[in-house]
């Protein structure tokens, strides 16, 4: 067991350097100069581009050798620093990640969760039972066939610009603050439901034929096959199926909340909704290197984080994932 | 992990060999094996009827081009609703809708068929690699699985196209093979976990043959029908993935896709200008083209797996 675990940090720990280094140097793989992007919105007098540009190159560390550059990555993420943003300067990278986070949480979360507890049911329902099979898995299908993109066009054309119903671009209302107000609410909730429709209705038929077929394989188990011959009732065989079945779809889960601190950039892009996948957008944009590293960084983290606690909970959930550990070790 | 798919170690030989490379079966099988599968596959709706449904698709990518009275490039009025002249109307240039949607279907199926054959050669060996030898080296390309994971690959997208003259289609299939395959080698890994101490697995280890020819010979074919299913979902999900891709302006710049379709229409107000025939029929085409194969999909695993099929 201890010999698994640090095993298992060990490659974590691995994991992250590596990963944030790659994620570190992808932005500066980049053609083109962030610094000179940021000044190419002013209109500036020839000396003084030369003299902004080089102070603000020394200030960003953007002149350095890309070692030094590197280094002074870690050394401030060591500080718990991940430096200010460029396209957006003078803003702290983190003040612009925590202020886009609610947006995409408040999005993403809800529609994750909510299609994986309906389609799981959807899923199981449909296992086995005929009727139900026939009409919910085409469906289904036809579901998780939808490019996204498509819905991101279809549900705002209809909802918004024939029906009138709801509004198809940002989080709030023009001309509205953000406050606790009863209309300010009632503006965030109504801007919301689109894009969380369109994140909901894709996820929706994944997770629910996921497990309908992660049940239908449980069902023609071993072990269902024994339990029915034992006489259990078609009610206790398929409860332990669905249990079984339950794994992989709560590991899948995890992975995606995982990824979650990453946005949905497409969602974002297509509803202008102020989240991380929008800023991730803009400062790819902009070339803003501390923004995306920044952002990186967490991902990275979600990630990792995701997959340690998959590892954790199979351990405490999953007897087979103990026996194999014992395996190993043996 | 839990296996997925307890079908793939029962699973016979399928029919058609999941890829080029793929060996004959180094198990003999009995000869009504072939016979019995082309029995199940003809009386199994699902699959028969995405199969038609999918080569009715393939047919309008192959022949569409041909079919089609105007040209990508010809010009006519702009934003004409759809009518016998023009069977999906024209866009905001002026071009036919319907010619550029039989063109963007014959390069989704590429992209497709790209992405699945690159993310299908690399997850697999790494997956077979990691599945077979366990221990250290499997610690190490979980781990290289797992910093895939965690790289965005819509910005390494960005960067790489930025060095390049032209995005084209090749170019957009191989990526998003290069970058989805963490999926495949996982999957692939978890069967080969199951199979490696079988019976068979270490008879021919102790008669001494090498560990990739116990991979190719022993183990693949088992799990044949498996990759198989997994190629074919790699090609719907390529497709899909390549719609977002194209859709955010980071598409083939030198051809029309579906993808790119969407964009241009967002970008040219179809929306506002209420332009639906131009970005409908796209998203409309490219669901029905990755149902039908979802469908077909199940229908196989059925014909695969004796334990399916009995409802």
């Amino acid at each position: 067991m201890r010999r698994y675990l640090t095993r298992k940090l060990i490659t974590y720990v691995l994991a992250f350097f590596a990963g944030a280094t790659i994620d570190w140097g992808i932005p500066h793989l980049m053609p083109g100069d962030p610094v000179q992007l940021f000044l190419s919105k002013f209109d500036l007098e020839p000396g003084g581009y030369a003299a902004l540009y080089k102070t603000m190159a020394q200030a960003f560390g953007t002149n350095l050798p890309l070692w030094d550059q590197y280094w002074h990555f870690w050394d401030g993420l060591a500080h718990g620093s991940l430096g200010v943003s460029i396209y957006a300067f003078p803003d702290q990278v983190t003040t612009l990640i925590f202020s886009a986070i609610p947006y995409t949480l408040a999005l993403l979360v809800p529609a994750i969760v909510l299609s994986y507890i309906l389609g799981n049911r959807l899923g199981a329902a449909a296992a086995r039972r005929r009727v139900l099979d026939n009409t919910l898995l085409p469906a289904g299908y036809v579901f998780q066939a939808i490019p996204y993109p498509w819905l991101a066009l279809v549900l705002p054309y209809l909802f918004g610009e024939v029906w009138h119903v709801f509004p198809i671009s940002g989080a709030y209302g023009e001309g509205l603050l953000p406050a606790f107000s009863l209309t300010f609410v009632v503006s965030l909730l109504d801007h919301w439901f689109l894009p969380f429709l369109t994140v909901f209705i894709v996820s929706l038929g994944g997770w629910a034929i996921g497990m309908r077929n992660l049940v239908i394989y449980e069902l023609e188990n071993d072990s269902s096959r024994y339990l029915r011959a034992l006489g259990g009732s078609e009610r206790l065989i398929r409860r332990y199926a669905y249990r079984s079945a339950s794994l992989p779809q709560l590991s899948g889960l995890a992975l995606q909340l995982g990824v979650v601190v990453g946005g949905n950039i497409v969602t974002e892009i297509a509803f202008h909704y102020p989240g991380l996948g929008l800023l991730i957008y803009n400062a790819i944009t902009d070339e803003d290197y501390f923004l995306l590293q920044g952002i990186f960084i967490f991902i990275v983290i979600g990630v990792l984080a995701a997959n340690f606690i998959i590892d954790l909970v199979y351990i405490a959930v999953d007897p087979r994932t103990r026996l194999s550990m014992q395996g190993a070790a043996a | 992990m839990s296996d997925v798919t307890a079908t793939a170690p029962d699973a016979p030989e399928p029919a058609v060999a999941p890829l080029p490379g793929a060996p004959a079966a180094a198990i003999p099988l009995v000869p009504r094996r072939r016979g019995d599968l082309v029995y199940y596959a003809l009386r199994n709706r699902k699959l028969v009827a995405g199969l038609s449904i999918e080569a009715l698709f393939v047919l309008a990518a192959l022949l569409g081009p041909a079919i089609s009275p105007h040209n990508t490039t010809d010009y006519f009025l702009a934003h004409l609703p759809p009518s016998a002249q023009h069977w999906l109307g024209t866009d905001y240039f002026g071009h036919d809708v319907f010619a550029q949607l039989v063109t963007g279907l014959r390069e989704s199926y590429l992209v497709g068929a790209l992405g699945a054959l690159c993310a299908a050669l690399v997850g697999m060996a790494l997956g077979f690699t990691a599945g077979y030898r366990g221990g250290m080296l499997d610690d190490v390309l979980q781990m290289i699985t797992n910093i895939m994971v965690m790289i965005p690959s819509l910005v390494l997208l960005i960067v790489i196209g930025a060095y390049l003259k032209t995005r084209g289609v090749l170019f957009e299939g191989v990526f998003i093979g290069l970058t989805t395959w963490p999926w495949v080698a996982r999957a692939v890994r978890a069967q080969t976990f199951t199979l490696r101490s079988r019976d068979f697995v270490d008879l021919a280890r102790l008669s001494g043959r090498r560990a990739w020819s116990i991979v190719v010979r022993d183990i693949a074919p088992n799990m044949a029908s498996y990759l198989f299913l997994v190629v074919v979902l790699l090609f719907g999900s390529s497709m899909l993935l390549a719609a977002s891709y194209d859709f955010l302006g980071l598409g083939p710049t030198n051809t029309i896709s579906l993808g790119t379709m969407m964009n241009q229409s967002t970008l040219w107000s179809a929306l506002q200008l209420h332009v639906w025939w131009w970005f409908v029929p796209p998203g409309l085409v490219l669901t029905g083209m990755v149902a039908a194969l979802l469908v077909a999909n199940v229908g196989l695993d059925e014909v695969f797996n004796p334990k399916l099929r009995e409802q």
